[in-house]
């Protein structure tokens, strides 16, 4: 194993949390405001794991295992994520299935914690996260499988690693409708508009944050880096094919892509700035959409 | 093959015996269950012999009187891989009916039940083993025929004997089709031995041949739309004999259907894409259904549908593949079904006990009226919530594996395959993908709703876990689970044997084919074995962080309101309603209810059923257009014996008269 493939990992690591803090100064900007810190999550994470918990008196210890599950399942799912032409600590044919099947890990056992404390607000969260999520699974494996078409490879490092600008000239238009489908499995499996506004204040409205309601310390402290951490690495697998830049050099490379999700928490800063979040029901058509471009993308790397 | 026939016999004498000895409450069970538990011991030892330590395919041949009929029978690694599951699981259930029937004893005798339990186990590993059409066929019909029984166990209910019905009709017009298939390959000459299937059959007739046998066996396995008799037959059976119907019984027709067709030579590839279609429809309207149901045991008999049609999709995948020559296609595609036919007996009858022993406490299947079991049945609840993670796919539980081998299969088929093959993958991969995020939808809408929250009803006041017997089948099974989910290489390694049997052809090559298939296993384990080094190392983490610090108790976040209840907790039918309203053309639910009216709604109510839209759409239009014609001939049925002497007089007129000519 190379010091090279340790690199998406730290980086996701140590960056993740900061990726929310460009999001937020980006909407700050917007609002004419100040903002808070750039460093807010951080801050945030480390108060958080200092404090106690309080639990809810219906809860179980599926309700103290969720966040630590959670956490676990992202973070193996980071070490199958390469960072562009980075390779990934860990890669093998088919790693991009086991790659979905943790984020799945991830979702069942939020939502499983969610129900556990018998909160109807919580148990929308998880009913609405249990219905998007299943409708974009599709949508990441076809995106991904259209990539596999293309490099003739089945491991994400293997998809990743021959996107430069040849191969963008070559089958541009298809890697453009993969990006796209990416960019909605973004918003969907990190809640952000036009799928869930995560600074709505109404519990009836929300998605991710209602699910999260009863945690507190340590295990609240632990979803907060499991959500920063999904941003980071589907960040990861937007940039890697928005930036073709593979010069072979580490650094170059790294540099190119630590810039690309940087600029992509900038756009999603922005979106959230002018768009309004989708009504409920619109949004299995928004994720369908995406999954039917996905397939299109397929057909047309596949001709 | 003596020790094989000595365990089917045993079984057979003991199911009698507790058949007979009704009159001492407790003794039927024990009897069936000693013989079972001998008779696993017996018949192991052929099957790992040659399953595992590649024996020779042990064979009998005894002629028989009966017109093509031979007491032919034969073990091999295809029908060992079949067997031992049977073994285990069976044994299992078996122990845990020790306790679970003996709920029973007061209001009827159970001793029939046990009997019938002993002659289905029997007769499943006969049909397996089976090397004859009319021994096959015999053998087939005892376990209908036993299993039907069981299912009509509680007969003073409407619906239990409604289900018993149409699991009888169903099976038997599945026994039909299979009858018809073996005089087409017996041919004109009436060769019944498998062995002599195939030679010189016209290629018109292997499509027959396939069709009749997707019909006959899917009618068994529970393929779409041959599906209607699970969702009813599950549900009324006792628990531990759904677990034994839908873990292994529905498994004898994915069995006949592969040792038919290699008897037909490499397929076309439309047999590809046909069980592709199927098992795709099958898998997502198994799923789909399942959301929509409030029955425990009939949303699982839905999952035992979308199973059945993720093995018929790596089936379709491995004919495909073998008529494409992508052999590797074929090998992940056939390995992946074999492997996800061993994983779903083992997850479902998990489930299927973890849902009978929540019958068992709390007497009530409606997952509505459930909720806050896990505090009060921790160990049902534990070993529940790992046969979820397992039937959604997910690590490190057995589910991802089958379905990990099947979707690299596809992804296989999809880079290498021509561009006539890229249409079926896309439909595959998106169609597996769905399915396993639905299927995550739906198990944590049964486990959330039945065992999470506060209990909705006064149903769950006194539930409790029940005693080791119905405990120790839970646990072992879930351990099973995760074995096999993190022995992953090794059990793909071990299914060679059983693939050479389906594929001779590629005897060779096989081995290296399926490791060079499966080496991401190795990789893949040790992603997850990272992953339950972090959970442990988080959790460690976390009870560090936490010592010494307070760990307050509260109420769940309420919003400020004072004084909530229990009715207000979302319900497993509200959590699935996202779903269910979007595919509600599909589902064709039907609500009914008092809307909320006025300022000052003094009540209201709603209620949801979601009948089978084959059932509706398909079925109940074709048997009432049969019923209606039939009417018509109710003329010839009047109940006078002269008329009808002079019909049999007026038939043997005919006879002879078109014999003489």
């Amino acid at each position: 194993m190379a010091i090279a493939s340790l690199i998406p990992v730290l980086l996701g690591l140590m960056l993740a949390p900061l990726m929310l803090g460009v999001i937020n100064r980006t909407k700050a900007a917007f609002a004419g405001r100040n903002g808070q810190p750039l460093l807010q999550q951080y801050f945030d994470l480390w108060r958080l794991l200092h404090k106690g918990v309080v639990y809810s008196r219906t809860t179980t210890w599926v309700f103290r295992a969720g966040p630590v599950v959670g956490l676990a399942a992202t973070l193996s799912a980071l070490l199958l994520t390469p960072l562009g032409g980075v390779p990934s600590m860990l890669h093998f044919d088919g790693d991009f299935v086991l790659f979905a099947l943790l984020l799945g890990v991830v979702r069942f056992m939020l939502i499983v914690a969610a129900l556990d404390t018998g909160s109807a607000f919580e148990g929308m969260g998880a009913s609405r996260e249990a219905a998007f999520s299943a409708l974009v699974e599709p949508a990441l494996f076809l995106a991904l499988a259209s990539l596999a078409k293309y490099a003739g490879s089945l491991s994400l490092t293997g998809l990743y690693v021959p996107l430069d600008l040849a191969a963008w000239a070559q089958a541009g238009p298809g890697f453009a409708l993969a990006l796209i489908t990416l960019l909605g499995v973004f918003v969907v499996e990190n809640a952000r508009i036009p799928v869930d506004d995560p600074n709505t204040h109404l519990e009836l409205t929300m998605i991710h944050e209602v699910m999260v309601l009863d945690n507190s310390g340590p295990d609240f402290a632990f979803v907060q880096y499991t959500a920063a951490l999904k941003h980071w690495i589907f960040g990861a697998l937007i940039a890697g094919i928005a930036i073709p830049v593979r010069t072979g050099n580490v650094l170059l490379d790294t540099i190119a892509m630590v810039a690309g999700i940087g600029v992509l928490a900038v756009a999603v800063g922005v979106v959230e700035s002018i768009m309004a979040r989708l009504r409920m029901h619109r949004v299995p058509q928004l994720i369908v959409g995406a999954a039917a471009l996905a397939v299109v993308a397929l057909i047309v790397v596949g001709r | 093959m003596d020790l094989f026939l000595a365990s089917v016999i045993l079984l057979v004498a003991t199911g009698i015996l507790a058949g007979l000895s009704g009159r001492c409450p407790n003794a039927p069970a024990r009897i069936a269950f000693l013989g079972m538990l001998g008779s696993a011991a017996l018949a192991s030892a052929p099957c790992i012999d040659v399953l595992f330590l590649g024996g020779a395919p042990e064979t009998l041949h005894i002629p028989w009187d009966v017109p093509g009929g031979a007491f032919s029978l034969r073990l091999d690694a295809l029908s060992a891989f079949f067997i031992l599951p049977m073994l285990l699981i069976s044994s299992l259930c078996a122990l845990y009916g020790l306790e679970y029937m003996r709920a029973h004893l007061a209001r009827r005798s159970v001793a029939a039940a046990w009997c019938f339990f002993n002659v289905l186990v029997a007769s499943m590993m006969m049909v397996v083993v089976a090397h004859n059409a009319v021994l096959f066929l015999v053998a087939w019909e005892v376990m209908a025929l036993a299993s039907f029984f069981l299912v009509a166990f509680e007969d003073e209910k409407g619906e239990v004997r409604t289900a018993a019905w149409v699991y009888l009709i169903a099976t038997h017009l599945g026994t039909a089709a299979l009858l018809a298939m073996f005089a087409i390959l017996g041919g004109p000459n009436g060769f019944f031995d498998f062995d002599a299937f195939g030679h010189g059959i016209a290629p018109g007739a292997t499509a027959a041949v396939f069709l009749l046998a997707v019909v006959g066996f899917g009618a068994k396995a529970g393929f779409a739309p041959f599906h209607v008799w699970l969702p009813e037959a599950h549900p009324a059976a006792p628990s531990h004999v759904s677990a034994l119907m839908s873990g292994l019984m529905i498994k004898t027709g994915i069995y006949g259907l592969l040792r038919i067709v290699m008897h037909l030579g490499p397929p076309p590839l439309w047999w590809g894409w046909t069980l592709l279609a199927i098992g795709l429809f099958s898998g997502i309207g198994g799923v789909l259904f399942a959301l929509a149901q409030h029955d425990l045991k009939r949303l699982l008999a839905y999952h035992s549908v979308e199973n059945i049609g993720i093995i018929a999709i790596g089936l379709g995948l491995g004919f495909a593949g073998w008529s494409s020559g992508l052999d590797v296609v074929c090998v992940l595609g056939f390995g992946g079904a074999l492997l996800h036919v061993l994983n779903h007996s083992l997850f479902k009858s998990l489930l299927f006990l973890g849902a009978g022993s929540v019958l068992h406490a709390t007497h009530t299947r409606d997952m509505d009226h459930l909720g806050g079991l896990l505090k009060r049945m921790p160990h049902t609840g534990g070993t529940f919530l790992i046969g979820s993670m397992a039937i959604s796919g997910l690590p490190p539980f057995n589910g991802f594996v089958s379905e990990f081998l099947i979707f690299l299969g596809a992804l296989h088929a999809i880079v290498q395959g021509n561009s006539q093959a890229l249409l079926p993958s896309i439909a595959t991969v998106t169609g597996l993908a769905l399915i396993s995020g639905l299927a995550a939808a739906c198990f944590t809408k049964a486990f959330g709703g039945v065992f999470l929250g506060e209990p909705r009803s006064g149903h769950t006041q006194h539930a409790h876990d029940p005693g080791w017997r119905m405990r120790a089948p839970m646990w072992t099974l879930a351990g099973a689970c995760l074995a096999i989910g993190l022995g992953a290489p090794w059990v793909a390694m071990q299914l060679s044997g059983t693939l050479t049997v389906v594929r001779p052809d590629l005897a060779r090559s096989l081995p290296m084919l399926l490791q060079s298939g499966t080496l991401p296993l190795h990789y893949l384990v040790l992603t997850i074995l990272a992953f339950l080094a972090l959970v442990g190392t988080l959790a460690f983490l976390r009870s560090q962080l936490l010592r010494g610090r307070t760990i307050g108790e509260s109420c769940t976040w309420d919003c400020g309101y004072a004084a909530p209840t229990a009715r207000m907790q979302y319900t497993a039918s509200s959590f699935a309603q996202p779903l269910t309203r979007l595919f509600h053309k599909v589902l064709g639910t039907q609500r009914c209810g008092d809307d909320v009216a006025g300022i000052f709604p003094a009540s209201a109510s709603i209620s949801t059923v979601t009948p089978d839209v084959c059932a509706e759409k398909m079925y109940r239009p074709l048997f009432s257009g049969i019923e209606w014609m039939v009417l018509r001939l109710r003329w010839l049925q009047h109940g006078n014996i002269h008329l009808y002497v002079l019909y049999i007089a007026v038939t043997l007129l005919v006879l002879l008269i078109w014999k003489l000519n």
